[in-house]
């Protein structure tokens, strides 16, 4: 069985799977039960300044989407910070962190922007004996009408000044949560590493309403018939986190920094995907809000099963391995030509693929007597939209023309080196190929 | 309780007063939402779906399921309505699973298609239940038609002819409508009067006059209703079961007759049957009476069909919930004679083996008696009864032979549809197919006229 045991920005943990600053970390009731589920670590749920606590509201704090079988896709809440008085939260951060030593402690973190409420509470935490701190920048909801959360996150200076004070204040590592509520990811990862941060986690929820109820015409979830936008997590949002992350990754200003990915990790499959994108580690809520701490056993057998099978013995050797092949789309192969291949023997003949080329893509797909459906070369612009929309898995696949071999579509013999964009010659800025 | 399956001949009351509402309830129980919803998700929702093709009635079957799943039942309702007024009955008795569930693409995936049936069921209950008719008439043609027969074929035809503003007369020879979904149906595919709440709700689209006891042939003649009417439907179904030469006495009727009787019953238990009880057919009316037969408490009951099981008419799935039911299939055997006793009463059926040839049924010198105290024969039924009533009538066989959009000959002005009509299989949904089919092309030629 592979290694899972990690050392992410100087914390280690024994595996990847940390749970994020969320309601299940909220207190030490919960945190014991997910390490004793297996988690490698957990972000309590972020603590405020001292003084009378945050208050939530009393109605629904969740919405959802769902996708066939009620499966939930998409999870949002408005729910705030810890809404627990300080002392008791670092009382528990204390004993669990002392009870469960092996286990990574990091302790979520949002007070005003000023240096002293930051420099205040640092000793606080300090003093449990946690592993790390995690700035919270990203909560996009309330706290953020207040200046916190992603307020700041979506001001580089901001992110900066205060990583810096957390950075002089503090010997503990210092993680900037970043909000993906913004227009280029890679702005406030710069600040974080400006100002010293050890490492960025991302991404925090996304701003969302998830559905109108059509009888009250107020937004879900709704309090005394208003609603208020939420923060959207869960599988959904999945992909626009592995894009963040990999922007970092690849961004040369940033490259390097230890990443926690978050964002919709569901199974040990989203968590390697997000591994290879250049995160260190993955954080983890909707799926234990949706399945319970016990989805972390399958996460770790999957990961270590993959990993043994691939033959990595560390996660580190995961890490980042995908990064070299992010790129701009100007860079893709445009001699690279597939075509769509359909299984007969795979087929159901439920004819989806044909609805979709035929009224949304290239009618490349043709429907023969006993609803066969075969591909025509000379239209199949391998968009890929039948392999998507096909319900059996592997039925359509994309098989590559061998060089040498004519496209039907063009006419043109497949070439066999790579030609991008960049020198295209339908491209006015093409510079010729040497 | 004074008689058990153990008592010998045919006696009622074999079974606890309760068992009876037990065993006659509810085949399928509908689906609650949930059911539904999670139903409904499996619906790939395909192209040209395979599903409305083997629709005798061409349902949408997709767009009605996704209607379901978005939370639009009663749209789910009218698109149903639209293809299938009797969509409710269809929905019980359909044999889903050589038609529509069959051709469904995750029977093919995984063997386990699509609830169609039972969302059909969900669909149509949901708009019935909250008394809605979703249609209106069109605007009054002046045209009057006149159909023969309240079964699906006629109910069909004469409720698209009343949307299109047509003035319809139905004529019913027996007292109650609904045909064969009233008489002829297993009692637990319909249970709780659907058959005759579901004319009343289809006779909601109003301008049909629907006139009971008035017999073709009895009470008017076809003739007479080509002249007073601009057009007339025969949706008569088969009227008279055959007997078997040779098999007749005590202890023989109809299984058409044995299951008419059951369905009218009120008081199950007061119906006679036999301890050992004897189903001569293969089709889905054998299976029916032999079900209910079990159902009513027979000790032993036996479908004996001349052909294998393969040649069989009724489903697989039928074939096995006879099976499940503890009803034996006896298959390649053809009744030769019936054996009473000194009393009278029937004691057994002697039946031949018969061996499945490429020039016909050879029987192979054995025979086989099966002990019967009552046989319910089920092999099939024809126009016989109304021979001189349809006497002009051109014939296909042993049915009404129909031309372009449902009509017969000689007449101008006469259409047919349902199982008195050559084509088609003898189904509910084939009969409404037919029926409104037939609406239509009466549509056409009144409006040319």
């Amino acid at each position: 069985m592979a290694d899972l045991r990690t050392e992410f920005a100087g914390i280690a943990s024994p595996n990847p799977f940390w749970l994020a600053s969320a309601p299940p970390t909220d207190k030490a009731y919960n945190v014991v039960r997910a390490f004793r589920a297996g988690w490698g670590g957990v972000v309590w749920k972020t603590l405020g300044e001292e003084g009378p606590p945050v208050v939530n509201v009393n109605g629904p704090r969740y919405g959802a989407v769902w996708g066939a079988d009620r499966r939930l896709l998409g999870l949002n809440n408005i729910e705030l910070i810890t809404d627990r008085p300080l002392e008791v939260n670092l009382r528990e951060i204390k004993e669990v962190k002392r009870d469960w030593p092996d286990r990574a402690m990091v302790v979520s973190l949002m007070v005003p922007c000023e240096e002293q409420a930051w420099k205040a509470i640092l000793p606080l935490v300090e003093e449990t004996g946690a592993d790390g701190i995690e700035l919270n920048f990203g909560c996009p909801h309330g706290m953020s009408e207040r200046g916190m959360g992603s307020a700041v996150g979506q001001v580089p200076e901001y992110i900066e000044m205060v990583t810096r004070w957390c950075k002089q204040t503090t010997r503990m590592p210092v993680i900037v949560k970043l909000t993906p509520n913004i227009t280029d990811i890679r702005k406030p990862a710069r600040a974080a590493k400006a100002g010293g941060a050890d490492a960025v986690s991302l991404i925090n929820t996304i701003n969302s309403i998830t559905s109108v109820d059509l009888d009250s015409f107020a937004p879900e979830p709704t309090i005394d018939g208003k609603g208020s936008h939420g923060g959207y997590c869960g599988p959904a949002v999945k992909p626009i986190a592995l894009s963040m992350v990999s922007e970092i990754a690849r961004d040369a200003e940033t490259a390097g920094m230890p990443i926690s990915g978050i964002g919709g990790v569901t199974t040990w499959r989203d968590a390697a995907e997000f591994l290879t994108l250049g995160a260190g580690n993955v954080q983890v809520c909707t799926a234990a809000m949706t399945y319970g701490f016990k989805v972390v056993q399958e996460m770790i057998s999957g990961l270590s099963e993959w990993m043994d099978r691939k033959g990595f013995a560390s996660v580190a050797e995961v890490s980042g391995r995908a990064v070299p092949n992010v790129t701009d789309w100007q860079h893709l192969n445009l001699n690279y030509v597939t075509k769509a291949r359909i299984d007969q023997d795979l087929c159901i003949k439920c004819g989806r693929c044909y609805a979709a080329c035929e009224d949304t893509s290239h009618q490349a797909i043709a429907m023969k007597p006993g609803r066969v459906f075969e591909v025509i070369d000379a239209e199949c612009v391998a968009c890929n939209l039948c392999v998507n929309v096909c319900p059996v898995e592997d039925c359509i696949t994309m098989e590559r023309l061998a060089p040498g071999s004519v496209d039907p579509r063009t006419g043109r013999t497949v070439q066999p080196d790579y030609a991008n964009w960049t020198t295209h010659p339908n491209n006015p800025a093409a510079t010729a190929a040497e | 309780m004074t008689n058990s399956s153990w008592t010998p001949g045919v006696v009622p009351g074999r079974l606890p007063a309760e068992a009876y509402a037990l065993n006659f309830a509810d085949l399928h129980p509908p689906l609650d939402p949930h059911e539904a919803a999670v139903a409904a998700d499996r619906c790939y929702f395909c192209h040209d779906a395979p599903c409305i093709t083997a629709c005798p009635t061409s349902i949408d079957i997709p767009l009605f399921i996704r209607q379901i799943s978005t939370g639009t039942p009663e749209a789910a309702a009218r698109t149903i309505f639209e293809q299938n007024i009797l969509g409710g009955m269809c929905a019980r008795v359909c044999p889903t699973e050589t038609l529509c569930e069959e051709a469904c693409v995750r029977e093919a995936a995984e063997g386990k298609p699509v609830e169609i049936g039972r969302l059909q069921r969900y669909a149509t209950d949901t708009l019935m239940k909250a008394g809605v008719h979703p249609f209106t008439r069109g605007p009054a043609t002046g045209k009057r038609v006149a159909v023969v027969g309240a079964g699906p074929a006629g109910l069909s035809c004469a409720h698209r002819l009343a949307m299109l503003g047509h003035d319809v007369t139905i004529v019913e020879a027996k007292e109650k409508p609904g045909g064969l979904n009233e008489y002829g149906i297993a009692s637990y595919k319909t249970v709780e009067g659907f058959a005759q709440a579901e004319v009343a709700w289809l006779m909601q689209i109003g301008g049909i006059e629907l006139r009971n006891g008035v017999a073709l042939g009895r009470d008017v003649t076809l003739d007479e209703l080509a002249d007073s009417y601009d057009a007339v439907f025969l949706g008569i179904g088969l009227p008279g079961a055959y007997d078997i030469a040779g098999v007749a006495g005590n202890g023989i009727g109809s299984a058409v007759e044995f299951i008419r009787t059951l369905r009218q019953s009120t008081d199950l238990s007061g119906l006679p049957i036999g301890r050992n009880v004897v189903v001569i057919g293969g089709g889905m009316t054998a299976i029916d009476a032999a079900v209910q037969s079990r159902l009513l408490g027979a000790e032993n009951v036996a479908v004996v069909y001349r052909r294998g099981r393969e040649r069989m008419a009724a489903s697989p799935y039928e074939q096995e919930l006879a099976a499940s039911k503890g009803v034996r299939l006896v298959f390649n055997a053809q009744p030769v004679a019936a054996h009473h006793g000194a009393d009278g009463a029937l004691e057994a059926v002697e039946f031949a083996y018969v061996a499945d040839t490429p020039e016909g049924l050879r029987e192979t010198g054995e025979t086989i008696r099966l002990p019967a105290d009552q046989v319910h024969v089920a092999i099939g039924q024809w126009l016989e009864p109304l021979g001189d009533a349809l006497a002009d009538v051109e014939l296909d066989g042993t049915k009404l032979a129909v031309f372009e959009g449902g009509k017969v000959a000689p007449f101008g002005n006469v259409w047919a549809g349902g199982d008195c009509a050559a084509g088609g299989e003898d189904l509910t949904v084939t009969a409404v197919a037919e029926g409104r089919d037939a609406a239509m092309s009466i549509h056409a030629a009144l409006s040319a006229a």
